[in-house]
C-alpha cells in the first residue's frame, strides 16, 4: 500500500496542497488545461442563481439536488419575506405612541385561519420531502453495471482500489461510467464528500458502506473528508478526477500496480484458511458451499433471510456466530478470524466469491 | 376594598426583600430560595457563556486566514470540541430553563417556591461539578478534541480528556434533570388556588414540555457516557469495532438525547417570547392552546426524529426515510408559533423597548433557522450539506438566533422584576442591534460556504472561502462586542440603574404582582388570580406610578373595561 501521498497530505499546508493538486493534474491529465473546477463557478454574483449556491454540477444526480435546493430557497424567502415583512408593518402601523396604550380591539383566536396556515405548509412539506426522497434513491441504489470501486479510508489519506486490483490516492473515474463505492475505515469514522457530486456517505470502520455516483462532467474536483476523523481531518483531502474516456483513465493515470487481479489473492486466502469446511464444487461440508453462495438469499437458523453481500460475508469471517445457515447449527463450528483476516482480505474473499459465482478468469 | 396605604405596602418599593433579607456568603451558598438560586444559575451560565464566547472567537480568529498559523490543527480541534462542549451542556441547556424559570416559573403560579427547594439547590451545585469536570479536561493538560459529539470509536481512540469531560456531561445530565423534575412537580400541585392549565402563562407550558424531555431523554445520555468510559476503559465492545463493538449505535443512543435536548433549548425560548410579545403589544396572546399545545407536540415529536443527523451514517436506508419524513412534522408546530405572535401583533399597542426588540429579533433568526432546517430535512438536499458549514449555520441560528436571544430579551424583561432598578433601553437597545447584525453577519455567509462543499471542523480550508470566513470573523466581533455591551447595561442596572416600580411594562401574570425586588416569600399576601393575557385587569395607580390589578385600586379611578373579561 502506498500511504506516502496522503501522509504527506496530512503534514503539510495549504500551500502544499495547491503544490499537490498542480502536481496531481500533471500527473493525470498531462496536456489538458484543466479548470478548477471544483471552485465555485466563474460569473456569478447573483444569489438568487444556483451558481451562486453551488459548485459545478458534475454528478447525474446534482443538478436535481440543486432544483430541490432552489426550490426551497424560493418557498423559504416567500414565507421569511412574509413573515418578517408583516412583522415590520405591524411594528410601524401598531407603535405605541406618546406611551398611550390603546391596542385596537381584534380577535384573539380563529380556528379557520388557524387550521389553515397548519394544513398549507403541511402540504408543501409533502411535496419537498417526495423530492427529496426521489432524488435520494438514485444516490443510494446503484445501477446494475455499475464500476465497483474499493475506497479505504484512514488517518488521514485515502486509497482507491480497482476493479482489477490496482490502486491509487486520487480518485480516477470516467464520464458517464457509472460507479458504485465500496468504503472501508482503517481506524475511525470518516466521510467521503466531493461536493461536485453532491455525494456523501460515512466511511464507518467495521463495516462496508457504500455510495453511488455517475460523474457527468469531466475534471478535477475536490475529495475530502467530512466526518471529524482527529488531528489531521482538515487535510485529509485528495483530487478526484473525471476522464473523458477509459482509455483517457488507463493512459493518464500514475496507478500502482496490482501483481495478482483481486481474486486470485481471494483464493489463496480461500486455500489457506476456509477450504478445510467450506467446498467450492458445491458440496455441502462442515460449513456451506461456496461456489454460488454471492448475492443469494440464505435461510438462517432462526428462520430469518440474510442476504450474502459484503457486510454479511464480513460478519460471518469476524463473527461467525451473528448469523448462521439453517442446517449448520446450533451452535456455530466456525471459529472467528477477526484478527487474523482485516478487511482488506475479506475484500479478496469477496472477489473470490463473486468469481466463483460468475467467472471470468481472466487472469493477468 | 383597599387603601393606600396597603397598596404601598403591596405595590411599593419594600425595605426588605430576598436580595437584602439575609447576608453574608452562606445565605447565597446555602439558600433554598429559588431566585437566589437562579441568580446563581444566571451568574454561572453567563460565566459559561463568556468562557465558550472566548473560544468562539479564538476559532473564529483563526479562520480569517485560510492557511493561518495561529493555532496548529490539534489546538483548532480543542478549541471548537470546548466551545460546543461548554456552550451546549453548561450554558444553553440550563440557560433559560435553570437561570429565568428557577426564578419565574414559581411565582407565574403564585408559590413561595419550587417543590423541592433542597433538589433545586443540589441542581446547582451539579452544575457547577460537572462543568469543573468539563474544564478539568483543559486543566488536566490534554484538553478535548473529540467534537461535542464524543463520536466513537475517535473517542476512545484518543489520548485527551474524554473521561473527565463525559464524566463532566454526566453530572450536568443529572443537574437537568432535577431542574426538570422539580418544574414537573411543581407545576403539578402548586399552582395557584383555580389556576386551571389554561390559565398558565405560555412560558409555563414551554417549561414543563422542557422538563418533561429533561426528565425522560437526559438518563440515555448518562447511560450512553457511561458506557463510552466503560468502553474506553474496559474494551466491552460496545461501541468499537476493535472490540466488536458498533459506532453507529453510539450515534443512535447519543442523539436519541441530543435530539430532544436541542428543544429543551427551543422551547424555554419560545415560552419567552410568547410573553414578551403578548406583554409589549398588550394584546392577548393570539390562538392560545394552538401555541400551549405545539410545545407539547414539539416535545413528543422530538423524540421522533433522532436519525435525521444520521442520514448519512451507515444506517438503514428504511429507517432514514422514516425519520426525514417524520422531521417535517416538526416544522408545523414551530411555523404555527411563528404565525401566532404575528397575529397578536396584528392591532397591538407595540412598544420597541429592549425586550421586545429582542422578541423580534427572535421571530427573524429563528425563521431563518427554521426554514433553513427545511434543506436539512429533505434527503438529497440532505446529503450534500450534511456536516458542512450549512448545518453550523443552521443550528447557530436556532441555537444563538433563538435560545440566546431570547434569554437576552427575558433577562431583560424580567431584570427590573428581579432588581427592582430600571435597565437603559437605549444602550439596551444599542446592545440588541449589535447582537442582531453582528449574528447575521457571522453566520448568514456560513449557509453560501456550505452549500458551495466547507466541510465544518476544518482547521485550514481551501482558499476560495476566505472572503466569507473573514466576513464571518467580523461578525462575530460585533455580536461579542454586542453581548458584552448589553451585559454591561444589565450589571450597571441591577447596581445604579433608577428604582423601578412593581409593574411598570402593564403585565398581567402573577410575577408582577409582587414587589420589585420581590419578598423572601415572593407575595406578601396571595396574588389575585389574573388572566395572564388580560391585560386590562392590570390598571395604572398614579401613586406609586405602576400597574395593579382592579381589585386593588381605588374604585374611583378604576376605568372600565373596553372588553368584555374572557373565560
Amino acid at each position: 500500500m502506498n500511504w506516502q501521498l496522503p501522509l504527506m497530505l496530512a503534514q503539510t499546508n495549504d500551500s502544499k496542497l495547491e503544490e499537490l493538486r498542480i502536481r496531481t493534474e500533471a500527473i493525470s491529465m498531462p496536456g489538458t488545461a484543466v479548470p478548477n473546477s471544483s471552485l465555485i463557478r466563474e460569473g456569478t454574483s447573483n444569489p438568487f442563481a444556483t451558481e451562486y449556491w453551488f459548485p459545478t454540477q458534475a454528478s447525474s444526480f446534482a443538478g436535481e439536488i440543486d432544483f430541490l435546493y432552489m426550490a426551497i430557497f424560493w418557498i423559504s424567502l416567500v414565507f421569511f419575506v412574509a413573515i418578517v415583512g408583516s412583522m415590520a408593518y405591524f411594528c410601524i402601523k401598531y407603535r405605541r405612541k406618546d406611551g398611550v396604550i390603546a391596542p385596537e380591539p381584534s380577535s384573539s383566536h380563529n380556528t379557520a385561519i388557524e387550521i389553515l396556515w397548519s394544513v398549507l405548509p403541511s402540504i408543501i412539506l409533502v411535496w419537498i420531502f417526495y423530492v427529496g426522497a426521489e432524488t435520494w434513491f438514485e444516490m443510494r441504489i446503484p445501477k446494475e453495471n455499475a464500476e465497483e470501486i474499493q475506497v479505504t479510508a484512514k488517518q488521514w489519506g485515502w486509497l482507491f482500489t480497482y476493479e482489477d486490483g490496482d490502486q491509487t490516492n486520487e480518485l480516477h473515474l470516467v464520464r458517464d461510467k457509472p460507479v458504485q463505492l465500496i468504503m472501508q475505515s482503517e481506524d475511525v469514522l470518516h466521510s467521503f464528500f466531493v461536493a461536485a457530486f453532491r455525494q456523501k456517505m460515512d466511511i464507518v470502520p467495521g463495516r462496508y458502506t457504500y455510495a453511488f455516483l455517475e460523474p457527468i462532467k469531466e475534471g478535477t474536483y475536490r475529495l475530502s473528508c467530512n466526518e471529524y476523523c482527529g488531528t489531521g481531518h482538515s487535510k485529509m483531502k485528495t483530487a478526484c478526477i473525471v476522464h473523458v474516456s477509459e482509455e483517457d483513465r488507463k493512459n493518464n493515470t500514475k496507478w500502482i500496480e496490482a501483481e495478482k487481479l483481486p481474486f486470485e489473492n481471494g483464493r489463496r486466502i480461500y486455500q489457506i484458511h476456509c477450504s478445510g469446511c467450506h467446498k467450492v464444487d458445491g458440496q455441502a461440508a462442515t460449513g456451506p458451499a461456496l461456489n454460488t453462495i454471492w448475492g443469494t438469499d440464505e435461510e438462517m437458523i432462526d428462520g430469518t433471510k440474510e442476504k450474502v453481500d459484503g457486510n454479511y460475508v464480513l460478519n460471518s469471517i469476524w463473527y461467525p456466530e451473528k448469523h448462521i445457515v439453517a442446517g449448520y447449527g446450533p451452535v456455530s463450528k466456525m471459529n472467528s478470524f477477526k484478527g487474523i483476516l482485516d478487511q482488506k482480505d475479506v475484500d479478496y474473499v469477496i472477489a473470490y466469491l463473486k468469481e466463483l459465482k460468475n467467472p471470468t478468469e481472466d487472469a493477468k | 376594598m383597599v387603601d393606600a396605604s396597603t397598596r404601598h405596602k403591596l405595590f411599593g418599593t419594600p425595605e426588605t426583600n430576598f436580595l437584602n433579607c439575609s447576608k453574608g456568603w452562606k445565605s447565597w451558598a446555602f439558600t433554598l430560595d429559588h431566585k437566589r438560586i437562579g441568580i446563581m444559575y444566571l451568574i454561572g451560565v453567563t460565566i459559561a457563556l463568556f468562557l465558550a464566547g472566548v473560544f468562539a472567537l479564538v476559532l473564529r480568529t483563526h479562520l480569517f486566514y485560510f492557511d493561518s498559523g495561529m493555532l496548529t490543527d490539534a489546538m483548532y480541534n480543542q478549541m471548537f470540541t470546548l466551545h460546543g462542549a461548554v456552550m451546549v451542556f453548561s450554558f444553553i441547556i440550563p440557560s433559560i430553563p435553570a437561570a429565568l424559570g428557577n426564578i419565574v416559573l414559581p411565582m407565574m403560579l403564585g408559590a413561595k417556591d419550587v417543590a423541592f427547594p433542597r433538589m433545586n439547590l443540589a441542581s446547582f451545585y451539579l452544575w457547577i461539578i460537572g462543568t469543573g469536570c468539563l474544564l478539568a479536561a483543559i486543566l488536566s493538560g490534554k484538553g478535548l478534541d473529540t467534537g461535542w459529539t464524543f463520536y466513537t470509536p475517535y473517542s476512545i481512540d484518543t489520548d485527551t480528556g474524554v473521561i473527565y469531560a463525559t464524566f463532566g456531561a454526566f453530572i450536568l445530565g443529572f443537574s437537568s434533570i432535577f431542574t426538570g423534575l422539580n418544574f414537573l412537580v411543581t407545576v403539578n400541585t402548586m399552582r395557584a388556588k383555580g389556576q386551571g392549565w389554561f390559565k398558565l402563562p405560555l412560558f409555563v407550558w414551554a417549561l414543563y414540555a422542557t422538563a418533561i424531555i429533561q426528565v425522560l431523554a437526559t438518563p440515555v445520555l448518562g447511560i450512553t457516557l457511561l458506557m463510552l468510559i466503560a468502553e474506553k476503559t474496559l474494551h466491552i465492545g460496545i461501541f468499537d469495532p476493535k472490540y466488536g463493538g458498533d459506532p453507529v449505535l453510539f450515534q443512535h443512543f447519543f442523539w436519541f438525547y441530543s435530539h430532544p435536548a436541542v428543544y429543551i433549548m427551543i422551547l424555554p425560548a419560545m415560552g419567552v417570547i410568547s410573553e414578551l410579545i403578548s406583554v409589549y403589544s398588550q394584546k392577548r396572546i393570539f390562538g392560545y392552546s394552538f401555541i400551549a399545545f405545539s410545545s407539547v407536540a414539539i416535545a413528543l415529536l422530538g423524540f421522533l426524529v433522532w436519525g435525521h443527523h444520521m442520514f448519512t451514517s451507515g444506517q438503514s436506508q428504511v429507517v432514514t426515510l422514516i425519520f426525514s419524513a417524520i422531521t417535517f412534522t416538526v416544522a408545523i408546530p414551530s411555523a404555527v408559533k411563528v404565525f401566532n405572535w404575528l397575529a397578536t401583533l396584528y392591532k397591538g399597542s407595540i412598544l420597541l423597548n429592549t425586550p421586545m426588540c429582542y422578541a423580534l429579533s427572535f421571530i427573524f433568526l429563528f425563521g431563518i433557522g427554521g426554514l433553513t432546517g427545511l434543506f436539512l430535512g429533505a434527503l438529497s438536499t440532505d446529503i450534500h450539506l450534511h456536516d458542512t458549514y450549512f448545518v453550523v449555520a443552521h443550528f447557530h441560528f436556532v441555537m444563538v438566533g433563538g435560545t440566546l436571544t431570547a434569554l437576552l430579551g427575558g433577562v431583560f424583561h424580567w431584570w427590573p422584576k428581579i432588581w427592582g432598578r430600571m435597565y437603559n433601553d437605549f444602550l439596551g437597545r444599542v446592545g440588541c442591534f449589535l447582537v442582531f447584525s453582528g449574528f447575521n453577519l457571522t453566520f448568514f455567509p456560513q449557509f453560501v460556504m456550505g452549500s458551495r462543499g466547507m466541510p465544518r471542523r476544518y482547521a485550514s480550508y481551501d482558499p476560495e472561502f476566505q472572503a466569507f470566513h473573514q466576513l464571518s470573523t467580523l461578525g462575530a466581533f460585533v455580536l461579542g462586542t454586542g453581548i458584552l455591551l448589553s451585559f454591561v447595561v444589565l450589571v450597571y442596572a441591577a447596581i445604579r440603574g433608577p428604582r423601578c416600580s412593581s409593574n411598570p411594562f402593564r403585565a398581567a401574570s402573577l410575577e408582577w404582582q409582587s414587589s420589585s425586588p420581590p419578598d423572601f416569600h415572593n407575595f406578601i399576601q396571595t396574588p389575585v388570580l389574573t388572566d395572564p393575557y388580560d391585560f386590562e385587569s392590570q390598571v395604572y395607580d398614579e401613586e406609586l406610578d405602576t400597574y395593579i390589578p382592579r381589585e386593588f385600586a381605588d374604585p374611583s379611578k378604576v376605568p372600565a373595561r373596553t372588553e368584555p373579561v374572557h373565560h
